[in-house]
Formats: structure tokens, sequence, C-alpha cells
């Protein structure tokens, strides 16, 4: 049995500590927010965060994330700056890459709060969309910044 | 989003009810709560609760169906979009799109072929509310108006919620041809609506079919997971395989052979991953070994030496040509492209003795459940197509060749399965853009009047393998949408945009065992490529600029000309641009709509890496419905098909496919998308599809911006660092 905590949840689960985290989260704790892409850490869908850093869930056996924190996009709040910010500029279109996305802005906004577009860039360069919703991933990274701007000068 | 819910449960709650029967002939609509059997396409349903509930037959992978459809029908019904619940449908014969004759999501056809009966059924809608509340009150009907949901009677401030007045509505007849809305009365339509899907796609609620689950089906409860062994070249059949070993692997419940390959059931994903590895198939080498890009290209440009079938002939192009003051001549090639969408294929299927229910990410319901019903024999009745989200579809999930095989495999094990096609799958069992080969020449006259055009084609056939019958006297129709289509075809404009005296079109399909279908925009793409690089070429020839050229052989083609034009406008065409970049333009038409782009880009002389910095879109599609969608559309499809013309391409070996994961098929990424600026050209002409239109016309304006910067031709695409190094070395 391997004890994982997952969205400040505890959740234990039989299974062989080198299956991929992504397939635990899917199959065994039913959070299927975080998907399958490509299963080699090339395209970003399986993005969570494994004690605040944005990891490939697809490439990280589970064994190797116990005791550690772990924060799905089901984890992430509804009232978090990068999800209200995805719906006001329309962000995702068929979306099925955008929980990787978002998780993968909420780590970069975590860590930078106003990162410059070299950063963004280098950050969001790992991800994969087919619809072609760069444009509006970056509109939605901007709108983030300036929630997270209005949110800070409010507390 | 719910799915699908039955009529019987549906037509318990009383209210007003319209539908919209499509047959081949045209449309009637209906008042479903008089009629007992009724094929409905669209329902529009009033309840007493004062809500609106939209069901739509679409499958909704990003384009924005749900929400532009529905805002049609709100919009002539004068519903408030709070009251506004949208529902996704199930798989019915009724909602057959009338441009398509099936129930698939394609050929940028979701609005364009419902506009008008969507507007109807709302505008009857609202015509029986205003009747039943001048009944009601017993006044005349002109002295009353709906207003967002509410029917209003100024002289006795009286008003009436359509919640109020949908029984009494619900007894009227149906008017067949109401009042339409003038365009200035539009209270949605044209006006940029947030869609409705994009709520629960960022709170991560959606359902998409890799999704489905015991934890959100109550039904699939004690489901299995499937993966398949399946052939690594086309025609490979399977020689030995070690069952026992797979069986072994903790979690593996069955391992049975399909027609699909060796199917491996188990608890979880990851153990049923490990048995279908633990089976070390050994393969036949298939139906043609031998084949890899180099013999595929090799025999696609043979086939150009061979005389094709006629698709089209206008006037005496062999005579213009020989006659011309100038002549040019230009082969080009186009390599398979793979679809890859986001979330890779898969179904989840349970059939019991007396039910089929088949959840997945179709494109295409009418197919799906025609596979279904021929694998189970259960009547269609008894078959329950379950439609979830796409994660994106490009045309891939129209052909859902990936549902037969999880309802075989629910029927063996008597067990509700989910198949997955790992991202290795979904790529080396790709249907690809068919590949293409291009030999056109064209003659000008003295003032450098373009006279005769003669167009051969080579391609791998899309219909094949897929529905034979189709082609006729060695036509396969899909190949030639964007050069030629017939007069009668639901795409009415997928055909060369020029005047040309003298136009001869012909066709070979290639011999080879690759599997297409259509990739977004279809052969769009990869002929819009050609017309528009050779156009490029002839105008270089005929010593005028590439715009003005195109512009002289479109005198009589408004809608091209007005496009063209616009993007000119905002690109700047024809001002300054820095020194070492390029400027390209191309136009196209297909789908009922009119594109035209400019792209900007440098070459770096020394790595062959081309960098593009603008892209610019003019479009013309009509009357607008939800113009924030139609941009997202135009920008998406923009992105995709730079990275068609600067990355993508299939790799063969061995009598299979070679390329298997994002690893060996780079796409474009962030860092790689320019500006993309699209401008909508106002236009009250007859309405056009979008979703598939920011594909054709800019992987040749990529091409003659190349030429542009640097001189050079390439007639082939991707145009990656190590063809462009290749082709500025030779020049």
């Amino acid at each position: 049995m391997i004890s994982l905590n997952v969205n400040g949840k505890t959740f234990r689960v039989d299974v062989p500590p080198d299956v991929p985290l992504l397939w635990v989260l899917r199959d065994h704790l039913k959070l299927t927010g975080t998907k399958y892409a490509c299963g080699i850490g090339e395209c970003g869908a399986c993005t969570v965060h494994i004690n605040s850093k944005a990891q490939r869930s697809c490439v990280v056996p589970v064994g190797e994330v116990k005791g550690k924190k772990i924060t799905t996009i089901e984890g992430l709040s509804n009232n978090h700056p990068v999800k209200r910010a995805w719906i006001e500029e329309q962000v995702p279109q068929c979306g099925f890459c955008q929980p990787g996305v978002m998780m993968q802005v909420a780590a970069l906004l975590s860590q930078s709060r106003t990162p410059d577009p070299d950063k963004i860039i280098s950050s969001m360069d790992d991800i994969i969309c087919r619809c072609g919703t760069y444009p509006r991933i970056k509109k939605g990274i901007r709108k983030a910044v300036q929630l997270m701007r209005r949110e800070v000068k409010k507390s | 989003m719910n799915p699908t819910i039955s009529r019987r449960s549906f037509l318990k709650v009383t209210g007003l009810t319209i539908a919209v029967s499509v047959t081949p002939f045209g449309y009637t609509l209906l008042n479903a709560a008089e009629k007992k059997d009724f094929k409905p396409n669209v329902w529009l349903h009033i309840t007493s609760d004062n809500k609106v509930t939209i069901y739509i037959g679409n499958s909704e992978m990003g384009q924005g169906a749900l929400t532009a459809k529905s805002m049609i029908i709100a919009d002539e019904l004068e519903a408030d979009w709070k009251q506004v619940q949208i529902r996704q449908g199930g798989a019915k014969d009724a909602y057959k799109n009338p441009v398509m004759g099936a129930q698939i999501t394609v050929a940028s056809a979701s609005v364009r072929g419902f506009y008008e009966p969507l507007r109807k059924a709302g505008a009857a809608g609202k015509a029986m509310l205003v009747k039943a509340a001048a009944e009601t009150w017993n006044v005349p009907e002109n002295e009353c108006k709906a207003v967002l949901g509410t029917v209003k009677h100024e002289k006795t401030k009286r008003s009436l919620t359509y919640g109020q007045l949908c029984e009494k509505a619900s007894k009227l007849e149906v008017p067949q041809n109401p009042p339409l809305k003038k365009e200035e009365e539009f209270r949605y339509m044209g006006k940029p609506m947030p869609r409705v899907d994009v709520p629960e796609k960022v709170r991560a609620k959606a359902v998409y079919g890799l999704d489905v689950n015991d934890g959100n089906v109550k039904e699939l409860k004690g489901m299995l997971y499937a993966v398949i062994a399946r052939p690594p070249a086309y025609g490979a059949k399977p020689q030995s395989f070690d069952q026992k070993a797979a069986e072994k692997v903790r979690g593996v419940v069955k391992v049975l052979q399909i027609p699909q390959g060796i199917a491996v059931c188990a608890t979880s994903t990851q153990a049923a991953l490990d048995g279908k590895n633990a089976l070390k198939v050994q393969w036949d080498k298939g139906t043609l070994p031998d084949m890899d890009n180099a013999y595929i290209e090799k025999l696609m440009m043979a086939d150009l030496d061979k005389p094709g079938a006629k698709a089209h002939e206008v006037g005496d192009a062999k005579k213009a040509i020989n006659e011309a003051a100038k002549k040019v001549e230009a082969t080009y090639f186009v390599p398979c492209v793979a679809h890859t969408t986001m979330e890779p294929m898969n179904t989840t299927a349970y059939v019991q003795a007396d039910r089929c229910d088949v959840w997945s990410p179709t494109q295409n319901q009418t197919l799906t459940l025609g596979m279904a019903a021929g694998i189970t024999k259960l009547p269609p009745e008894k078959i329950h197509i379950h439609t979830t989200f796409l994660g994106c579809g490009l045309g891939r999930r129209a052909m859902p060749d990936f549902v037969p095989e999880a309802v075989i495999i629910a029927t063996a094990i008597e067990k509700p399965v989910k198949v997955m096609w790992t991202r290795e799958d979904d790529i080396r069992h790709d249907r690809f853009r068919a590949p293409m080969t291009h030999r056109i020449q064209g003659g000008l006259d003295a003032q450098g009047q373009l006279i005769g055009w003669s167009h051969k084609v080579s391609a791998v056939s899309i219909m094949k393998y897929v529905n034979p019958k189709a082609i006729k006297d060695g036509i396969d129709p899909y190949i030639l949408w964007g050069i030629w289509n017939g007069p009668d075809s639901p795409h009415w404009n997928d055909s060369i945009q020029y005047e040309i005296p003298n136009l001869y079109i012909e066709l070979l399909l290639a011999d080879l065992p690759i599997l297409c279908w259509p990739w977004r925009a279809v052969q769009n793409g990869p002929n819009a490529y050609a017309n528009e690089c050779f156009m490029d070429e002839l105008a270089h020839a005929a010593g005028k600029d590439p715009l003005e050229f195109r512009l002289q052989n479109l005198k009589n083609n408004k809608r091209a000309t007005r496009v063209l034009q616009t993007v000119a406008e905002k690109a700047g065409w024809g001002k300054p641009i820095p020194k070492g970049q390029g400027r390209g333009i191309a136009q196209h038409a297909c789908f009922g709509t009119w594109i035209a782009q400019v792209v900007d880009l440098s070459v770096d002389e020394k790595t062959g890496k081309i960098k593009v910095h603008k892209v610019v879109a003019a479009v013309d599609c009509g009357p607008v419905i939800n113009p924030g969608p139609l941009v997202e559309q135009i920008e998406g499809g923009n992105i995709l098909a730079l990275s068609t013309a600067l990355k993508e391409e299939v790799k063969f070996a061995n009598g299979g496919v070679a390329t298997s994961n994002f690893d060996n098929y780079p796409v474009i990424r962030m860092s790689e998308v320019p500006e993309i600026e699209v401008h909508i050209v106002k236009s009250t002409d007859k309405i056009g599809g979008i979703g598939e239109l920011g594909i054709p016309a800019v992987a040749p304006a990529v091409a003659n911006a190349f030429f542009s910067a640097t001189g050079v031709r390439i007639r082939r695409i991707p145009l990656t660092p190590k063809t462009v190094l290749e082709a500025l070395k030779k020049s």
C-alpha cells in the first residue's frame, strides 16, 4: 500500500511503486482532470504540482511521491486567478490540454508574480496545444497576473 | 454537460416543444407535444419553470458549435440568454445535418447547415408565445411584443413570461414561415458571447471520452481497461504471442485476439499496458514491407508521368498553354501529416442482452451507431450513443474506427470496458491527411493574363478503404476539394477561384496501403498550397505583383477580391519590409467561406530556421454568429497550418509508420507562434463555415514569403531547417 497526499486528502492505494502517478490519479482516485496525452513527458497535459513544483505525472513513479504534497487541477481552487483568467479570456477550445496548462501557469506564477515574456515562453514551451490556443494562453497569463496583483492590493 | 436525455422522460415535462424534422427535401417545424412519432432535429423546449432548453446534436470539440447554434435559436426566440440551457443531444437520424446527410460534425457545416432551420425554429416559438399572450389578453397580436423571455402588452402594461405562456402556446399550430428578425434587431447573433463549454472545461468538470469511468458513470461499475497490441506494418498479421505471460501480469483479466490485434483487458490502464508488453507479439511483414518515405515520394512522383482520370475540363488547356506567350511548370509534394488530437482515440462500451451503450468522443454519431448495431445485431433504438466532449477533432474522429473494437471486446467479456489508444497507437494507426504530388502547367498571354491551367494530381485515396463506391471513374472527390468540386456538391465553392478560360484537371490514385482520412480542411490544405504557390510562380513569370496578378484573374469574384484587398491593406502589402524579411500572400475558398492570408517571415541562412513574424487573415463567411470563436478558429487553424508548413511530416519504415510520439513528431509550440491578426470582412452574402478555414491559405503564404525572402522556391513542405539548407545550398 502506498499512502498519497492529494489535494489535501490522504489516500491509500495498492499499486506497484513504479506505476506512473498519472494512472493512479486517473484510474484509482478517479481524478480525471489530469490528462494522458503522450506518456513520455513531452506535452504537459498531465501536469500536477508536487511540493508546489509543476511535474509531468506521466513520468513520475508513484513510489517517488510518498509523503509529498500533490495538487491536481481539481485541487486548484475555482477562485484561483488562473482559472478565473481562463474563463474571462475564453482560453480553452477543446480544453483537453488546459488542466495541464493551467497547472503549469499556476506554478510559474507562484514562483514569479510578474514573469517577463521570455520567462513565460521558456516555461510554457514544453506544453502542446493542438487547437492552437497559444495566443490565448499568453492573454490568460497576463489576465491572471492582473488578477493576482489586485488580490495582493486588496489584502 | 448532461449526457443524453431520453425523449420519453423529456416529454413528461409540459411546455412548448418545437422540433425540426429534416428530410433530403427540406425541413418542417413541428410541435413535438402534438406529434406522436416524429424525428426531431433540433429541440427547443420551453417549460413552465421559465427555462429554455436547446438540444444540439453536434459534437463539441472547441469550435463552439453548441454556443453558436443556441445563440441563433435564442435570438429569434427573443429569449433571455440567462434562461437558456444547452444540452448535448443523442445519436438519432433526426440530428442529421442537412448539408452532410448524416449526424456528423465535419466540413465546417454545424452552423451553415442549420442556420435557416434554427432561425425559423426560434422565430416560430416566439410567434406562438406572442399569439398565446394575445389570446390570453384578448388583444391584437400586433400590439404584443416579445422582449427577453417575456411577452408585453404596452397599452395595458401587462406581461407574461415564456414560462407562463408555454403551455397555452403548445396547443397552437406551428407557423412554417414565421417572420425573422432584421439584422439590426439581432440580440445575440454577431455579438461575442462566452462559450457555454468553457467554465466546465476550466473547472475540470468536463468529461472527455478518455475520462469516462465508474466514478462518473454509475452503470460502469466493474469496468475494465483495455489496450490493444496493433500491427506495426500495414496488413501485418500476428504469427505468435505469449498469452500466458500477459495473463500472469497482476491485474490482467482477459487476453483476446480480435480483428484489430491482441486486446488485453485489466483492472487498470497500467496493468493493461504491462500485459500488452508481456505479449511479445511476433508479426509478419505486412503488405508492402519496402515502403518508407523515399518509396512513397518516388512512386507518387512517377505517377505524374502517367495519364490520369479526367476530373474536369473547360476549353482546351493543352492548346492554350502550347500557344501561350509564357509557359510555367512546377511540381509540388505534400507529405502525410498526423492528426495527433491531444486526447488519443478511445471508446467505452457496455453490451448487455437488450441494450448497448457507447461512450465515445466521436464526430460521427451516425456511423458510430451503425458500427455498434452491426456488431451487436441489436436494433438501432437499443443502441445508446453518449457523445462525450472531444479532446480536439481535426476530422480524425469522423472515422470512428475506435468504436468497433470496444464493442467487440465488451460483447466478448460481458463487462463494461474502456479501450484506450496509446499515443503511439494514435499516431501509428492514424488515418493521415493524404499525401499528394501536383504537377501544374500554366500559360500566360502577352499581357500576362492567365489563359491556361493544366493540373495533374497524384494522391493516396481517402475513400478507397472506407467507401470505394464513392470513387467514380477513378475520381475520389475528396482529394480534389479545393481544386475542383462539382456544382451540386455541398462544398460548392471548394474550387479554384481564378477565372481560367482553359482548365484541365486530372487525378491518379497512388497504389499505397497508407490509410488516409480528412484532416482539418481535408485536401483544401495541400491543394491550396499547390494552387497558390503556382499563382506566385505565374505572377513572377508575368513580372507582376502577386496581389495584383491574383486580382487581375478574379475580376468577377467579389468575395475573393474583397478578402485579398482587406488582407493586403491590413498587412501593409506593398509597403517596405525590414531587410532580410519576406512577405507572401495567398487566398482560398472552401466550405462556403473565403479567406486570404499574408505571412511575414525571415530565414536564418546559417541554420535554415524560419522565423514567422506575423500572420494576417481576412475572412468573409457571410453573416457572423459568434465573432469570438470565429477569430479563435482562424487563429488556431493558422497555428496548426504553420505547424504543417514548417514541421510536420510522418515518417514511414518497413511498410509501417515509424513516427510514434511527440518526441519524433515535432509540432509547433508557443515560442514559434507569431502575432496573428484576424479581420472579419462584413458581409451579408450566404453563410459559410469557419472551423477549417484557418488552414488552407497559410502554407502557400509561408512558401511565397520564403521565396520573397530568399529568391528560392522550395516546392514541398514542411520547410524544415534541413530542407531549407539543402535548397539554399543548391541555389
